[in-house]
Formats: structure tokens, C-alpha cells, sequence
């Protein structure tokens, strides 16, 4: 993460054909990376391994918007032509479900057998730039000096990333207002754009880091002519004019910290199912718990951290009850954390445009329709 | 735990299928361990020995629907340390609750040869409407990883680790893509009590509502949703609400503007 991302070197993009992307996925499994990427799922576009470019969904693309994701085919046989599904890195860095250590009880001798360190190196092929985007602010979570993350980091510090810059953006996009896409400008070690024309199907890549530089050394690749440029900047610039959303994000982190007594959260809960489908789907949403599990003799029992939700009554369960029995309170404080309080806390904001909030809501709920709304409340 | 006296555990039923009871026979890796740390006093579904309270633990299955079953129940509180209910006929009133609100003496007349022979209460209720209940255990039937976790907390003095979150967190857990979402089918995930661990929604049919409304429950919000943008008919609404945990209150009240005119 660190020594990897300072290389500065700009070095001039090349060209790779469809069969060096082929290359580079075999590199990676040569180098003992478990490559994962999109893959077609049921009725979505999931992260799962990529053997071959041929488990990539190619021709596949997706229609987004409140509470609505489609899977659709496209004509033209692009390999990245969708934006971001269900699933986040966040899955395969901080698991649903990790077991943290066992106790084994023998007589009166207790003794507890720590959870190995994870080895294995992940790559991840196609990660957009608001996914390295969310990746990154995951990252200034889990590695503060007080408390760093021994798996977490683990899992981070081996991991091989190659972007792929959006070519189209989604009905829930707006990373443009968040500053995280659609290019992929870093958290990346190779960063691709895919070009498809009427006779040309290529990527172009950009070499983000010595990792890349070295990965990148064992392709058949070649500088890219100024023609080939401009055609993948032309491709990323209409993404940025297709972003399905927009927030305003000037005077927003003081505006919701003034707004805690607002009426709009009432009617936001009115329509909020407190499911936490926008928590589990966010890229960066980081809460857990932590949880001991028994035998029934009562011998063996092991700690386990699994995924949480601040829309959970449990979650903010205290000697009494809970601080935040109300929906309404749930809502606004999952709101004012991403987009407020987590600039105090973390440097930056917790939100990083992707739409996935609003696209997996059951209902429908839009993060930047609340916030606008907020926002006439008190002009 | 060896060396001590076994807890003595009861198994009751009231109006059910006994399928609730019989996971606890389903239990077949633990049964014999739990057999060890409890002794199964009164449990005539597995032996008609049968030993006399008071008991430790009592589960109950199954929802009131009789005079008779109303004073029994008294008598189980009575003889019980402490009583968890399990189930969605012992927590909500179960499906025969679907008859609450209708002519049960119209239903018998046309169920039964003998009507005069039956004699049941208007309404089917759940076991804490009648009395104190310590701990309730939902699902239709429940998931007997949960009753043995709640039975091996109870044995180590420890918080049951039940979650009282949406079906949803599962679904996301597992990996699951929102059928809702991705596929426009209706389901009761968001609004429904976590325990099946999303079996439903894992093999692309949506939620059921088999183990009742989740804490905060908000069915009025989701039904809204599926009329409005999937274009879902009222007698649709109306009938996913409609079943094993009808009577539970949040489902029972969000399906009142989607039920026909009587």
C-alpha cells in the first residue's frame, strides 16, 4: 500500500489486446495470486475467481436505479461494460464471517489457539475507481496506529489491484460528485481502459506502481499511439457526463451536523425498513461484532467477528437498552457518520459515490435525494 | 456441569403441527449430549415416561384455541422455572390465526360432520397473550441450531446468540444478490425476523415471512414499494402477509389497505 502506490514514475500508457488481458490473468495465477473479479452471477454481476478471461462478463451490462439493478446484454462484447453489483472488496478483506481465536477448555487448563495470520495473495482484475476508492478509505480504518488490523492488513498488504476506468456510468452513479471517478487515478497498480470500436476491441494501461511496472514487463504490450489515448480519455469523459445522481457536498458535513432535530428524519423513517441493506451493500461501512460461540458441554468455544449494521437495535445495545431504539436515529446517524462525522474522524468523507445505497435499498431510498432534501429544508 | 443435578426439561403442546418439537428430536448429533446435561422429564413426543414438574425449563409449542388449553397453559407457567415459546403458532397465533376476525362457527359447520363436537375458542393466540414468557424462539419450524443454542445458554447462564435483524443480513452474508432488487421479486426479507439463515431467498424464491415480523419491523413501507413499483395487485399484498405469522401485529395491520371490502 505504501511503497507500491509512491512510484511516480509517468510513464507513457500502452496498448494491450484482448489476448494480453488473457496474459495477464494467467501472470497472476503464475505469480500464486487467487485472481478475482466480475463474474455473472444470478441476476447480477458478483466478484467471484477468474480463471480465464472467459469467466468475465462479457456482453453483460447493468441498469440501475432506486432500488432497481437489471442484468442486460450489451452488442458490442466489452468485458467491462457494467458498473459496480451486490458485492465489494470489502467482502474478501473484511469477511461476513472470521473467527478471531478458540478456547479449548482441559480439566481446569484453559488454552486459547490464535487464528493464523492469512497468507494467501489476492488480485482483483476490474476494480473501478470508486471501489479503489472505498478500498483506500477502508484502508485509513483498519490501519490507525492505535488499533491496527492484524487480518485486515494481512489480507491488504499482498494484494495485487488492476483498475479499470468506467467507459458508462450507472442510473445510481455519482462518483464525479464525490471526486473518486470514473478514471481510475490511484489505488491501483495497473490501471486499464477498455476501448471497443466498430474494428478494434483493446485496452489501454497505465503503469501505476512497480508491482505494475513488473507485471506489466511479462505482457506483450506496446506504447499507444496519441489516437489511442484519446479514444479511451473520450470513453471515461461520457461516463462523466452519464453520473444518474448527484450530490452537492458543498457545506454538507455542516449542514447535517446542525441538522440532528430536522423533521426529515421522520419522514425518512416513515420509509426506511431499517433491513440494512444499505450498510451491507456500501464499500466502506466497517462495523462488526464480535460474538462467542459454545459447545453445549461448554469445552470449546470460539470468538468470531461477523458483519454489523448501525440500523441494528443491537448494535447500539448498552447496559439499559438501546441508544438508538428509533429508526429515525438509526438513519441519521448512518447519514451523518458517512458524510460528516467520518471527515472528522477518518480525513475524508465515508462516501465514495458508488450508488450501491441506492440501488440495494428494497425501497428504494436515495442518499442524495435525502440530502437534497435536508438541504432546501434550510435555504 | 458433571456431578450435578441434570436440569429437568419439559416439551408442551398446545395447538401446533408438532413440527416445532420434533426439530428438537431432529437434533440427532446433540441429542445425546443434551441428553446428558438435561434430563427430557416431560417430553411425550420422544417417551411417554413421563416425571412430574417442578421443571427448569419448559418449551412450549403451539398457540390457544381452547378453553381447556387457556387453563393448561396457567399450569405449565406454574411448574416452570422458566418457559421459552417456540415457533410461529406459539409467538404469533400460527396459521390457524387466519381464522381470527372470521365466523368460526360458519368454518366448523363447513369443516367438520359433527360441529357440535368442537368447541374452540373465537381466536388463535400466541402463549404471551396468556401468560409471562421468558424467551420466544420464532420460525415455522424453528431452526433447531437456534433451540439448542438457546437451550445451551440457558444451561451456561449466558445471553442466546438469536439475531433480531432483517432476513436481509443473511441474504447479504451468504452472498446472495436481492431478488427484489435484481429481479423484481416480492419478498418479505426486509421487514422479516432473521433464523433461516435466508434458505428461502438462497434458492430464488423470496422470503416467506416464516419466522415473523424483525425488530422495528416496517411491512407498511414494503408493501407500499412492491404495489407502487412492481406493480404488485392488492390480493398479491394481501396474501404475502397472509400466513404463517399473519397474526403478528406489523403484518397484521400493513395488510389491512390491500384486503378486499368484506
Amino acid at each position: 500500500m505504501t511503497a507500491r502506490e509512491s512510484t511516480s514514475t509517468v510513464a507513457r500508457p500502452l496498448r494491450m489486446e484482448v489476448s494480453g488481458l488473457q496474459s495477464l490473468v494467467a501472470a497472476l495465477w503464475t505469480a500464486g495470486y487467487r485472481v478475482l473479479g466480475p463474474t455473472v452471477g444470478e441476476g447480477a454481476i458478483v466478484y467471484g475467481e477468474v480463471r480465464t478471461i472467459a469467466d468475465l462478463p462479457a456482453g453483460y451490462t447493468d441498469e440501475q436505479d432506486a432500488g432497481h439493478y437489471r442484468l442486460r446484454q450489451r452488442d458490442d462484447g466489452a468485458l467491462f461494460g457494467y458498473n459496480v453489483g451486490p458485492h465489494s472488496l470489502k467482502r474478501f478483506l473484511l469477511p461476513p464471517r472470521e473467527r478471531l481465536f478458540t478456547t479449548i477448555r482441559t480439566g481446569k487448563q484453559l488454552a486459547v489457539e490464535p487464528e493464523p495470520v492469512p497468507t494467501e495473495k489476492l488480485a482483483f482484475l476490474g476494480a473501478k475507481a470508486c471501489e479503489l476508492a472505498a478500498l483506500l478509505t477502508q484502508d485509513r480504518v483498519f490501519s490507525s496506529d492505535q488499533h491496527p488490523d492484524v487480518q485486515y492488513l494481512a489480507r491488504r498488504r499482498g494484494m495485487f489491484l488492476v483498475g479499470v476506468s468506467c467507459t458508462k456510468a450507472g442510473g445510481s452513479c455519482f462518483c464525479t460528485s464525490m471526486g473518486t471517478g470514473p478514471k481510475v487515478e490511484s489505488g491501483a497498480d495497473l490501471a486499464l481502459t477498455e476501448v471497443v470500436t466498430a474494428s478494434e476491441h483493446y485496452f489501454l494501461v497505465e503503469i501505476k506502481t512497480a508491482a505494475g511496472a513488473d507485471l506489466a514487463s511479462q505482457l506483450p504490450l506496446r506504447p499507444a499511439t496519441i489516437d489511442e489515448q484519446r479514444q479511451a480519455e473520450l470513453r471515461i469523459a461520457d461516463a462523466a457526463t452519464q453520473m444518474g445522481r448527484h450530490l452537492s457536498t458543498v457545506g454538507l458535513k455542516e449542514l447535517l451536523a446542525r441538522s440532528t432535530d430536522s423533521p426529515h428524519w421522520d419522514e425518512v423513517a416513515s420509509r426506511c425498513l431499517s433491513c440494512a441493506n444499505c450498510t451491507l451493500a456500501c464499500p466502506t461501512c466497517f462495523c462488526n461484532t464480535v460474538e462467542d460461540v459454545t459447545d453445549l458441554a461448554g469445552d470449546h468455544s470460539e470468538r468470531w467477528r461477523r458483519w454489523d449494521s448501525c440500523f441494528h437495535d443491537d448494535f447500539s445495545y448498552l447496559h439499559g437498552g438501546s441508544v438508538r431504539a428509533s429508526v429515525k436515529s438509526r438513519y441519521r446517524q448512518w447519514l451523518t457518520h458517512k458524510l460528516s462525522t467520518w471527515i472528522d474522524q477518518f480525513g475524508t468523507s465515508g462516501c465514495v459515490g458508488c450508488g450501491r445505497c441506492i440501488t440495494f435499498c428494497p425501497v428504494g431510498i436515495d442518499l442524495t435525494a435525502e440530502c437534497a432534501a435536508l438541504q432546501a429544508r434550510t435555504t | 456441569m458433571k456431578g450435578r443435578v441434570r436440569p429437568k426439561l419439559a416439551v408442551w403442546k398446545f395447538a401446533s403441527c408438532d413440527g416445532c418439537q420434533l426439530s428438537l428430536l431432529d437434533c440427532e448429533d446433540e441429542l445425546l449430549q443434551l441428553a446428558e446435561l438435561v434430563q427430557f422429564a416431560n417430553f411425550v413426543e420422544a417417551s411417554s415416561k413421563v416425571q412430574r414438574g417442578p421443571y427448569a425449563v419448559s418449551l412450549v409449542e403451539g398457540s390457544i384455541t381452547t378453553a381447556h388449553d387457556r387453563e393448561r397453559i396457567q399450569a405449565v407457567r406454574a411448574d416452570s422455572a422458566v418457559v421459552i415459546t417456540i415457533g410461529a403458532c406459539a409467538t404469533s397465533g400460527g396459521i390457524q390465526a387466519l381464522r381470527n376476525g372470521a365466523d368460526v362457527a360458519e368454518f366448523t359447520r363447513h369443516v367438520y360432520a359433527h360441529p357440535e363436537y368442537i368447541s374452540t375458542l373465537r381466536d388463535s393466540t400466541p402463549i404471551s397473550a396468556h401468560i409471562k414468557v421468558d424467551y420466544e424462539l420464532f420460525g415455522c419450524p424453528i431452526n433447531k441450531q437456534q433451540l439448542v443454542e438457546v437451550i445451551s445458554a440457558f444451561l451456561h447462564g449466558r445471553k442466546p446468540r438469536i439475531y433480531s435483524h432483517s432476513v436481509c443480513v443473511d441474504c447479504k452474508l451468504r452472498g446472495t444478490p436481492c431478488l427484489t432488487v435484481t429481479r423484481g421479486i416480492p419478498c418479505l426479507g426486509p421487514v422479516t425476523h432473521a433464523g433461516c439463515e435466508a434458505l428461502c431467498p438462497s434458492y430464488g424464491r423470496g422470503c416467506f415471512g416464516c419466522y415473523g415480523p424483525k425488530e422495528s419491523s416496517n411491512p407498511a413501507s414494503l408493501m407500499q414499494h412492491l404495489s407502487t413499483h412492481l406493480g404488485q395487485p392488492d390480493v398479491a399484498l394481501s396474501r404475502l402477509l397472509r400466513s404463517f405469522t399473519a397474526e403478528a401485529p406489523p403484518f397484521a395491520s400493513a395488510r389491512k389497505p390491500y384486503e378486499p371490502a368484506t
